[in-house]
């Protein structure tokens, strides 16, 4: 038996993580990794709660989730190769023709 | 006893792969500690019972997703990151927000579930999970087909070459 | 065995297995017709020859948009749930589908001439739009927090990538990285507050977690739970603190798709919104609400005050007026839904409008997108000044217009909630706005035209997009008792306790056509 509870700081640990690594990371591929992270920390509350109400639309959620994130993968990363081409870098500092 | 040890050891996998996530100043090393922390939580997935999710974690999310990062970075030929200052703005607020927010998760969590689980309490087969996604999950299963249709034609989009009609003399334009 | 696993799960299966019915589809037929002709276009789009290429394309997504437009009137008159409670048709659902709708339309009409002028793909461009449309469509009916997740992501991914069309453009792809990374940071929060609602409420079917949360002890989570997801909503609303991608991506985005994803996928964040707010009944979202109301007027509107580029000027006058809508959310719920119902339609309006004229006079490549290249915009151009100056008073709020009746219906609103301090806050900030709207309109009256900047003559395409948006804003600034009505009722329809399976809503078919079509005739002088 473990507490529930263990799953879900494990869980809003990876999305702190994730968090983290948006803010502080450089490059954009590893930027986008971070997002992916938070993501993974979501799906492990999905399943934990699952598992809590005995509701399997949260094992569900977390399949949907996947799909979201494939498809954004495949967007996001030819939104990189496209900016790569125009601009010839992977910093997100140097990719600032826009001001922010 | 054994379901708390397993626990324990995947979950210290998992945030080690977490922290090393963002230690890690090259790409690839980040993908490779990303894909440890996707294996670990499979693991976990199954301690919990979901025995499908554990499966589509590994097929998809380490393999299809994960190689498709990595390809990337070989693609671009991405290297070392370059120390650069980022958004002040996002270092002072966000971290210490994050870390409330951290703080502020791990009490509700604590204080909302009591409860434990055993191994596999909530038993989440493929043939269960198929049932439930053909009947009552029909629509956003089949909705899922539009997103992965957009999702294509954007790649082919923003990722192909533009047309050689397309590009005009006026607008110069770095070849990659 | 897997009976018994079946009754385990009971919450989720015993609604049982059946076939969908005739009406279950129905109650999809507008994302059915868009996805279809979205797809059409696909396969069409090699066959046909390159020189009618892009007209042919655009005529079909033109009446694709249409039809599932006629498909929106016709499944009014079948509402309630579909699909195993995965979407409700209510009168709701169906005013946030007509909004959304008519921006594809007048968007795909927009977009006729600048295929041409930019020279973009257009077989995967007016499929994007359809099938982003489809999307939003999904999210203003969808009630189970699975479809509004995914609804979003197709409405999301599809503007992360019309965001990037000009291909040539560094800003375009530029935009479209900024968009895309803030948007998806923002998907994983509002899934982290899904994921904490089901783990507090044990459901995420809006009704579902609306029975959970109404009971006397509100679990520490859904507080938590509200605040994430109003996170991610807010990105997508442009809503300040989460705003700072505005500005960029709408002046890096190409011009018809700025005025597009300014309107629609923010009405249906809006319908979003408005759902889990009240529908759901959840906790603690008063002040959330109310910070972001403030912080998105003062900064939409200050920061609109020092800008040279009308596209980034724009979008930061479009966190204020999400902003304004906000305060409606922070009023009482009959009165502030209605009132953030008829701001999204009156916003629409105008700001389609105006999108549309900047398109048509950015030339190739968007090079005369400042405001200083509208200096003497009356006398080159009477018609589209005239025009832009209506939106802009609009915007401004200006009796007689839309944008009058949109910020006064969220003020009384606001006043009836007893909110005397927001409502101040918003008549100054509008205030404040008045003063960077009107400074184009004096550019383009009183200035002299620096250099020549080529005013092409309006295409059939565009000026029908002007008179409709204009017509509506003066349609909704005149007459809007009509439009009132239907939010009124569809307001208290959303917030009224609901049976599953609630089937008998009255809906009012005459609004809607005279909406697409407004009665009011008016002979509009010929540009030039």
């Amino acid at each position: 038996m473990v507490p529930l509870s263990y799953y879900l700081v494990l869980s809003a640990f990876l999305f702190a993580c994730g968090v983290a690594g948006f803010l502080l990371k450089r490059n954009i591929i590893t930027i986008f990794m971070s997002i992916e992270l938070m993501l993974n920390g979501v799906n492990l509350s999905f399943v934990a709660f699952a598992a809590q109400w005995g509701n399997l639309s949260g094992q569900i959620f977390v399949f949907f989730v996947m799909v979201v994130a494939a498809a954004e993968a495949a967007v996001g990363l030819a939104i990189i190769i496209a900016v790569y081409r125009t601009r010839d870098t992977l910093n997100v500092d140097r990719v600032n023709l826009l001001k922010l | 006893m054994v379901h708390l040890i397993l626990f324990l050891v995947f979950g210290a996998v998992c945030v080690a792969g977490a922290i090393n996530l963002i230690l890690q100043t090259h790409p690839i090393q980040s993908a490779l500690s990303l894909i440890v922390v996707m294996a670990s939580l499979a693991a976990e997935y199954l301690l919990l019972g979901a025995e499908f999710v554990a499966a589509v974690q590994v097929i998809v999310y380490a393999g299809a997703i994960m190689v498709l990062f990595v390809f990337v970075i070989m693609l671009l030929n991405a290297g070392t990151e370059e120390v650069t200052h980022g958004s002040k703005i996002a270092e002072f607020i966000g971290l210490p927000s994050l870390l409330l927010l951290g703080v502020l998760m791990v009490w509700a969590v604590t204080h909302h579930s009591t409860t434990s689980v055993a191994a596999g309490s909530l038993y989440g087969d493929p043939k269960t999970i198929g049932r439930l996604l053909f009947n009552q999950y029909l629509l956003p299963f089949e909705v899922t087909s539009i997103l992965i249709l957009i999702a294509i034609m954007g790649a082919v989009v923003l990722a192909g070459r533009p047309e050689m009609s397309n590009i005009q003399a006026d607008t110069p334009r770095k070849d990659a | 065995m897997t009976a018994m696993l079946l009754a385990m799960a009971s919450p989720v299966t015993d609604i049982g297995q059946r076939i969908p019915q005739y009406a279950d589809y129905v109650r999809i037929l507008p994302v059915l017709v868009l996805s279809i002709f979205g797809m059409l276009i696909m396969v069409l789009d090699p066959l046909i020859d390159e020189q009618i290429h892009s007209k042919v394309l655009g005529l079909i997504a033109f009446f694709g948009a249409l039809a599932s437009l006629a498909a929106v009137f016709y499944q009014s008159q079948y509402p309630g749930l579909a699909f195993w409670n995965m979407v409700r048709v209510d009168m709701f659902s169906t005013f946030f589908q007509v909004v959304i709708l008519a921006i594809a339309v007048l968007t795909i009409l927009t977009s006729f001439e600048y295929m041409d002028t930019q020279r973009i793909r257009a077989g995967e461009y007016y499929a994007l739009i359809l099938l982003g449309t489809a999307g939003m469509c999904l999210m203003s009916s969808a009630v189970e927090l699975v479809l509004i997740f995914i609804a979003l992501e197709i409405s999301s991914i599809a503007t992360y990538i019309l965001a990037g069309f000009l291909r040539r453009d560094p800003r375009s792809s530029e935009a479209s990285l900024k968009y895309f990374l803030l948007g998806s940071f923002a998907t994983a929060f509002f899934l982290y507050g899904v994921a904490l609602m089901f783990g507090a409420t044990g459901s995420t079917s809006i009704t579902e977690i609306a029975t959970a949360l109404s009971g006397s002890y509100v679990p520490s989570l859904a507080y938590i739970a509200v605040a994430l997801m109003f996170v991610g909503l807010g990105f997508k609303l442009a809503a300040a603190p989460f705003h700072v991608w505005t500005p960029d991506v709408y002046e890096g985005a190409p011009a018809p798709v700025t005025g597009f994803m300014s309107t629609a996928p923010k009405a249906a964040t809006f319908a979003v919104l408005l759902r889990v707010i009240f529908e759901a009944h959840v906790p603690g979202y008063f002040w959330l609400i109310w910070v972001a109301a403030v912080l998105s007027m003062t900064l939409g509107n200050l920061g609109a005050l020092t800008q040279t580029s009308i596209k980034r000027m724009l979008a930061y006058s479009s966190i204020a007026h999400a902003g304004y809508m906000l305060v409606a959310f922070a009023s009482a719920p009959a009165g502030g839904i209605s009132a953030v119902m008829f701001y999204a339609a009156s916003y629409a309006a105008m700001n389609v409008g105006a999108f549309a004229i900047i398109s048509h006079l950015g030339g190739f490549g968007e090079r005369f997108v400042s405001i200083e290249d509208y200096a003497g915009l009356a006398r080159r151009a009477p018609f589209m000044a005239a025009m832009l100056t209506v939106f802009l008073l609009s915007l401004i709020g200006i009796p007689a217009t839309g944008g009058f009746f949109a910020k006064f219906y969220v003020f009384s609103a606001a006043l009836q909630a007893n909110l005397v301090g927001l409502t101040i806050l918003g008549v100054i900030n509008s205030a404040i706005g008045a003063y960077y709207y009107l400074r184009v309109i004096v550019v383009m009256y009183m200035q002299e035209a620096k250099g020549d900047i080529p005013v092409t003559p309006l295409p059939i395409g565009v000026r029908a997009v002007l008179l409709i948006t204009m017509l509506t804003t003066l349609y909704l600034g005149l007459v809007p008792g009509n439009v009132l009505t239907y939010t009124q009722s569809s307001a208290q329809n959303l917030v009224a306790p609901k049976s599953p399976g609630n089937g008998t809503i009255k809906v009012e078919i005459d609004f809607h056509l005279s909406q697409a079509k407004p009665k009011v005739e008016l002979t509009a002088p010929a540009s030039r």
